[in-house]
């Protein structure tokens, strides 16, 4: 009321400076509502174009064994991208394994024991590699990380343990497959769990450290025991982000897995990823079928990280929310 | 004083995770270096004047334009010459040069993809900026309304999906629509990718505005349009400028969603409903490419991606000394 | 049960002194109260005493504080035995959101690597029933400590302190967030306590430090350089203190004309 009061004696009855308030708030609603549109639009459009997959298969198009687009005299079109999404959940996995107690790490350093002024520049350094496109990670890859990795690892630990484990078992090849792949992912994948595990650790009151403290407790107990504990839902939540941003990538993962559909065992083996199928194939699709089902393909990584990103945000947001009850 | 039982154990752990804290954040660290160390020496060795003023060339093209004749025997590599006619200029087919393509040195340059990324990406920038500048200015001067939180997650769900999706939307939208691949398609998928950026950063730089600037505008009967285009708005000015920044940034490395909407050519191009050339395409193909020469503009590609990214951040560094909320 | 000596004890936060050097006496089987205006520094002092001071950022202290006769300042001393064995309650009562009500408890003895469960359950009860708590959660040790009201949830603290069998209990300003009859329960346990352990606790309640402390000490503010600087200006028994004040500050204080 006071606020309109004083528009009124400002503007002596300027009629659109004083009513300026409605369309301006229409226009920033409408706008931000575009946002909200685009979402819904996205989910929506490739929901309807992938229904002609779906209907002729089912969950099939995901979970069915055989992915081959071309008709033959012998068979029909079949498409079934289990070794794309098998792909990806290995890859995935591999980079979430690495990359969580690393990411866990760093934050915990970054916010718990690195001096304060190391901390600001070491956060940026950290985030810089967040900010390198994916299409650099896949070129230093594919030319250098790939044969240095083979030299170093793959090779000498297929001939050896492989011998034994058939996950790590040979021949390594050309060197790129899920685990490679994997790591570069991992690296990928480090800055947006790390910085998110530091800002989730900054939000422990200083309470909690004391109150470990002062029971006779080192400081990395006071990390671990108080520390990590209380914001344990928020490093969840970072991690959860942390594998979208893994299952959806697609450069790296096209460039570093070799893109092939045959399943194997070996970790070492070439395979393909659900995103990188997409890449290769829709503009290559050689009928409307196999459009519809590589659409399908990405509506499931939509639909995967929506659903990871729901589960993060209420994850962080249940921390937030704690600092602020934690203090009564 | 009594030292209790556990006491050196606990001393030890305490030790030796504090130390793994440090390995970790190295571990961040190491791969950051090693990739821009090797894309700054890489594709900085594959700098020329050529390189940002020539289109690109095929290798066997290129190798009998350096050469002008056949080339002499090489003891190392006898079957050098093999197929190359007499008269020493290129065969029209282009294959049978193929041993010394393998060779080659650099191949022309990427001009084409430069005025094609930049074209394409400043197109997508100036798509998303009304959508992410108005909403972001939604998203912080109602910033309690439920509406918001909607926002706000949406805002998440676009920047946590995986880039290809929104390559997958456009495609079937304007792609198939249009049955063309097209510069404009690129540019509204790398919008889709960009307007969570400039939402969240013009939000965030919104935020940090004093509230006692608004206070002190209502104060004086502004009503809420007046006071935010006249006082809140051009005080976060430059915050909201790192946004759009970092956001072109982003927006310029994103790969995979162009191999589905403007497919890359060889050529320099400004037709926006056309196909065409882009920085990061660049690097993509030219890295499957077996021709060595091709390998090298991929590396300087790669190069002047990176020194985009590394200017842009550095900048933003240096011009807020804030955390800009991009990365949140 | 131990005594502590302070002196020449100067507290700084970076290269700013805090508090002028102190040299006091903490006896067993007493409570020490440390009263004074806010900013005299009282709470910087007390945390001196388990070296809880140094946890905050560019914060040091000079000067010797005597463990019995053992100096905590001395090099090579680890500040995680010193607080095993002088232990501490905050302000704001604290249980640690991600345990229960035993676990709060339990987490001290837990570090000691007590994992038994028959040696654990009884440490816990003893610890909870010297606190005063058993009766009110003894039904109830798996649910969260945070579910507990603020006066429990301060007893819980002090029931995780005890649990671990401290010499000394450090309590800051223990039942400034607490109603008055929290306050006149942990005020009841505290003069429980001194029977088998030393007490120092700082307060802002001339009252509270009237009511159960035998000695007192004093700190005020000195402004007079420009640099506001606490100082102890007297230490004796609480009666003294209250009845025959030798400092003319802190008759001033006492009778309320100041702060």
């Amino acid at each position: 009321m006071a606020k309109q009061q004083h528009a009124e004696s400002w503007s002596n009855g300027k009629s659109v400076f004083r009513h300026g308030d409605v369309p301006f708030r229409i226009g920033t609603v409408v706008l931000a509502s575009c946002v909200v549109a685009l979402v819904f639009a996205m989910g929506a459009i490739m929901f309807l174009s992938s229904s002609e997959a779906r209907t002729a298969f089912g969950w099939d198009v995901l979970f069915g064994q055989v992915w081959n687009p071309v008709a033959t005299e012998l068979s029909e079109p079949e498409f079934g991208a289990w070794p794309a999404v098998r792909g990806t959940l290995l890859s995935s996995l591999v980079a979430i394994v690495i990359a969580a107690p690393l990411a866990l790490g760093i934050g915990i350093f970054l916010a718990e024991l690195c001096p304060p002024k190391l901390s600001t520049p070491l956060s940026f350094l950290v985030e810089l590699l967040a900010a390198i496109p994916s299409v650099i990670y896949g070129v230093w890859g594919v030319f250098v990380f790939v044969p240095f990795f083979n030299q170093v690892f793959s090779t000498p630990v297929s001939e050896t343990l492989g011998t034994y484990i058939p996950w790590l078992a040979g021949p390594v090849a050309t060197g790129r497959g899920v685990m490679v792949t994997g790591i570069i992912m991992a690296i990928m994948i480090l800055p947006t769990i790390a910085s998110l595990t530091r800002d989730v650790l900054r939000l422990v009151p200083n309470t909690q450290r004391e109150a470990m403290l002062s029971i006779g407790a080192t400081r990395w107990e006071t990390i671990w025991l108080a520390v990590v504990p209380y914001s344990r839902a928020g490093i969840i939540g970072a991690v959860m982000l942390g594998l979208g941003r893994a299952l959806g990538e697609t450069m790296a993962a096209t460039l570093l897995i070799g893109n092939s559909q045959r399943i194997s065992e070996s970790l070492f083996a070439p395979a393909t990823t659900a995103a990188s199928l997409v890449a290769n194939e829709l503009t290559n699709s050689v009928s409307s079928l196999h459009e519809s089902a590589l659409i399908t393909v990405a509506f499931a990584l939509f639909g995967i990280t929506l659903v990871l990103n729901l589960g993060a945000r209420l994850m962080i947001w249940y921390v937030d929310r704690g600092m602020a009850g934690g203090r009564s | 004083m009594s030292i209790p039982k556990n006491y050196r154990w606990r001393k030890f752990v305490d030790q030796v995770m504090r130390g793994s804290t440090v390995v970790a954040t190295g571990c961040a660290v190491i791969p950051l270096i090693a990739i821009i160390g090797y894309v700054l020496t890489l594709g900085g060795s594959a700098l020329s004047t050529q390189f940002f003023t020539d289109v690109y060339q095929p290798p066997n093209m290129a190798q009998a334009a350096a050469d002008g004749s056949t080339p002499a025997f090489d003891p190392n590599d006898p079957f050098a010459g093999i197929g190359v006619p007499d008269d020493g200029t290129a065969p029209a087919d282009g294959t049978a040069l193929e041993s010394d393509v393998y060779a080659g040195g650099p191949v022309g340059g990427v001009l084409h993809g430069i005025i094609g990324t930049l074209i394409i990406t400043g197109m997508g920038l100036l798509f998303a900026l009304p959508i992410g500048i108005f909403a972001g200015i939604y998203l912080s001067e109602y910033r309690n309304e439920r509406y918001a939180t909607i926002v706000r997650f949406c805002c998440d769900v676009l920047s946590g999906s995986p880039s290809i999706v929104a390559g997958v939307v456009i495609y079937i939208l304007v792609v198939i629509q249009s049955q063309q691949f097209s510069a404009i398609a690129g540019s509204l998928a790398l919008m889709i990718l960009m307007v969570p950026i400039v939402t969240r950063t013009t939000e965030e730089m919104l935020k940090l505005v004093p509230e006692s600037m608004r206070e002190a505008a209502r104060g004086l009967g502004a009503p809420t349009w007046y006071s935010t285009f006249t006082v809140i708005i051009p005080a976060a000015l430059p915050g909201i400028v790192t946004g759009v920044m970092l956001a072109f940034a982003r927006g310029a490395g994103e790969t995979a969603p162009l191999i589905l909407t403007v497919l890359g050519s060889n050529v320099i191009s400004t037709n926006l409903f056309a196909p065409m050339a882009s920085l990061p395409l660049v690097a993509y193909r030219y890295t499957e490419s077996p021709y060595p020469g091709e390998n090298t503009l991929a590396w300087g590609a790669a190069f002047v991606l990176m020194m985009l990214v590394l200017v842009m951040n550095i900048l933003v560094r240096v011009a807020t000394r804030r955390r800009a909320g991009a990365s949140r | 049960m131990s005594s502590m000596t302070i002196s020449q004890l100067a507290p700084f936060y970076g290269s700013r002194q805090a508090v002028k050097a102190v040299d006091m006496q903490v006896a067993t089987q007493e409570i020490t109260a440390i009263i004074g205006p806010s900013g005299c520094g009282k709470s910087t002092v007390l945390r001196c005493l388990n070296r809880m001071h140094e946890t905050i950022l560019g914060a040091s202290a000079t000067g010797t504080v005597l463990l019995d006769d053992e100096d905590i300042y001395a090099p090579g001393i680890d500040a995680t035995l010193i607080r095993r064995r002088v232990g501490m309650v905050f302000q704001q009562p604290v249980a640690f959101r991600t345990r229960n009500i035993y676990e709060n408890v339990a987490a001290g003895l837990r570090l000691q690597g007590m994992s038994r469960k028959a040696e654990l359950d009884q440490s816990v009860e003893e610890a909870l029933r010297s606190a005063v708590l058993w009766d009110e959660v003894k039904d109830v040790l798996s649910k969260p400590g945070t579910a507990l009201s603020g006066g429990q949830q301060q007893r819980l603290a002090i029931a995780r302190a005890l649990a671990i069998k401290p010499d000394v209990l450090l309590l800051d300003e223990p039942c400034s967030a607490l109603d008055p009859i929290a306050t006149a329960n942990i005020e009841e346990l505290l003069v429980q306590l001194k029977t088998t352990l030393t007490i120092v606790i700082v307060t802002h309640s001339m009252q509270q430090a009237a009511r159960i402390s035998d000695q007192t000490a004093v700190f005020m503010v000195d402004t007079t350089s420009g640099n506001p600087i606490g100082e102890l200006v007297e230490k004796s028994s609480t009666t003294n203190v209250f009845t025959n004040p030798s400092d003319p500050r802190t008759e001033s204080y006492i009778s309320g004309r100041v702060g």
